[in-house]
């Protein structure tokens, strides 16, 4: 239990990285929401622009993070060492699972419901926000938890282009060969995950059930 | 009127019908007749390739599609109740959608909750999972009338029932629509359905309108499609009907 130990030494390293994972994670997922809501509800009727968006989201995914974190790096404006590359990159890996259960999620509800809110008169938008959205949600919340999850883990590696995060002590342990120092990042990143998990299943389920 | 895809397929040709207040015209035919078409044409969830359809006088074309569809009641088969809103929310749809004030949308609600005979106090707090199939096409209908509209569209309405529920709904909104004085359009396929509901019955095959009768020519119609459906009814049911 050493690292434990070197964890509690170095409590305020400790909190200072994991708030700034947190920053990272919240930031990018915010950004993913921003674009891919919008983006996918626009998709859910336009199969072949569809097919594109996908492909192109499909692609990021398949990049390796720290490609994709060295790739934006000489990016002028949006690049450069630093957060804001991070968060750029992160937002680019949950934008697809995101897009893809909004889009799903709205597929997904019943068309008699569909046939029924339209014939009863009312617009596009009350559609929109008042049944798609809702009944969509717990698919799309399905989407957010994945790729917070997944956002979370990818965080650790923001660390080896300076944007902080508790990477940064996996990176140090790495270079000290180090163990406790490595598992003092790892652990601490590894319990955020799960607790994100499972606090966000619980948001889903209780939407679910409404 | 004709409505046709843009695949050049023809869904309905040549239709020419009216329904005035008071009346249930009854839509009969196969699958695939047009009868669904014709009703979505109605309340412009299709609009007419040629041809118009006038409501109130008044092309559907020339109407606001949002504000058209608020006045004319709309029951599908699966209900298509909101599964995530109580009954209650389902029912006030309209009349919040037109905003009206919210002592007139509960007294309404007890209204037309009473009518379909399922009380507001009882079932106004559930959820459409927690009504048998029957209950939920009863919300259903409470839902289409909720705005008082002068027009009513049913689409197969008790299609899905167990065929005691069918025939305890049925009786009921016959006694409902003779009550409400609305201009009624009710798709079956049915023929039992289209006796006891109809005021008249206009038959369709193949997206051609092929006659009108009341229940009573009906019977002894000389059109062979008619004819054909006519024969499909058992001595009992022929009686039954007549009644």
């Amino acid at each position: 239990m050493s690292w434990f130990t070197f964890l509690l030494q170095n409590r305020t390293e400790v909190v200072v990285r994991t708030l700034e994972h947190i920053q990272l994670v919240s930031a990018a997922m915010g950004i993913a929401l921003i674009i891919g809501l919008p983006v996918g509800v626009a998709l859910v009727r336009r199969r072949a622009l569809r097919r594109w968006v996908f492909g192109a989201a499909n692609i990021v995914q398949t990049i390796p993070s720290l490609a994709l974190f060295g790739f934006l790096i000489p990016v002028p404006w949006i690049g450069g060492i630093g957060a804001n590359t991070a968060i750029l990159a992160l937002a680019l890996y949950a934008l697809l699972p995101v897009l893809r259960n909004t889009c799903t999620g709205i597929e997904g509800v019943d068309a008699a419901v569909l046939e029924a809110a339209r014939g009863m008169g009312m617009t596009p938008q009350q559609v929109l926000w008042q049944v798609e959205l809702p009944l969509a949600a717990p698919v799309l919340l399905a989407g957010v938890r994945v790729a917070t999850v997944i956002s979370i883990g990818v965080a650790t590696i923001a660390a080896a282009i300076g944007a902080g995060g508790l990477g940064v002590f996996i990176f140090r342990g790495v270079a000290m060969v180090n163990d406790q120092v490595i598992l003092a990042g790892a652990i601490p990143a590894a319990l955020l995950a799960v607790l994100a998990d499972l606090g966000l299943g619980a948001v889903q389920r209780r939407v679910a059930s409404q | 009127m004709t409505y046709r895809l843009p695949t050049g397929a023809t869904l309905v040709s040549g239709l020419d019908l009216q329904v005035a207040q008071g009346e249930t015209l009854v839509l009969l035919g196969r699958s695939g007749s047009g009868k669904t078409t014709t009703l979505k044409l109605i309340n412009r969830l299709l609009e007419a390739t040629e041809g118009e359809v006038l409501i109130s006088g008044k092309p559907s074309t020339a109407w606001d599609p949002v504000l058209l569809r608020r006045g004319i009641g709309y029951v599908i088969q699966d209900a298509g109740l909101f599964p995530h809103w109580s009954v209650q929310q389902n029912v006030a749809l309209v009349p919040k959608l037109e905003g009206w004030e919210e002592g007139r949308i509960q007294k309404r609600l007890d209204e037309v909750m009473a009518l379909v005979g399922l009380p507001l106090a009882e079932f106004g707090s559930r959820r459409p999972t927690e009504l048998s199939g029957g209950q939920r096409q009863r919300v259903g209908v409470a839902r289409a009338l909720a705005g008082d509209p002068p027009i009513l569209l049913m689409d197969e309405p008790f299609g899905a029932l167990d065929p005691v529920t069918r025939a305890e709904l049925q009786r009921e909104f016959r006694a409902l629509a003779q009550r409400l004085g609305k201009a009624i359009v009710f798709i079956t396929h049915d023929v039992r359905e289209a006796l006891f509901l109809g005021t008249r019955i206009a038959f369709l095959a193949q997206g051609r309108l092929v006659a009108v009768h009341t229940p009573g020519d009906f019977l002894r119609a000389s059109e062979p499609e008619v004819r054909a459906f006519v024969a499909s009814l058992d001595p009992g049911g022929r009686e039954e009907a007549q009644r």
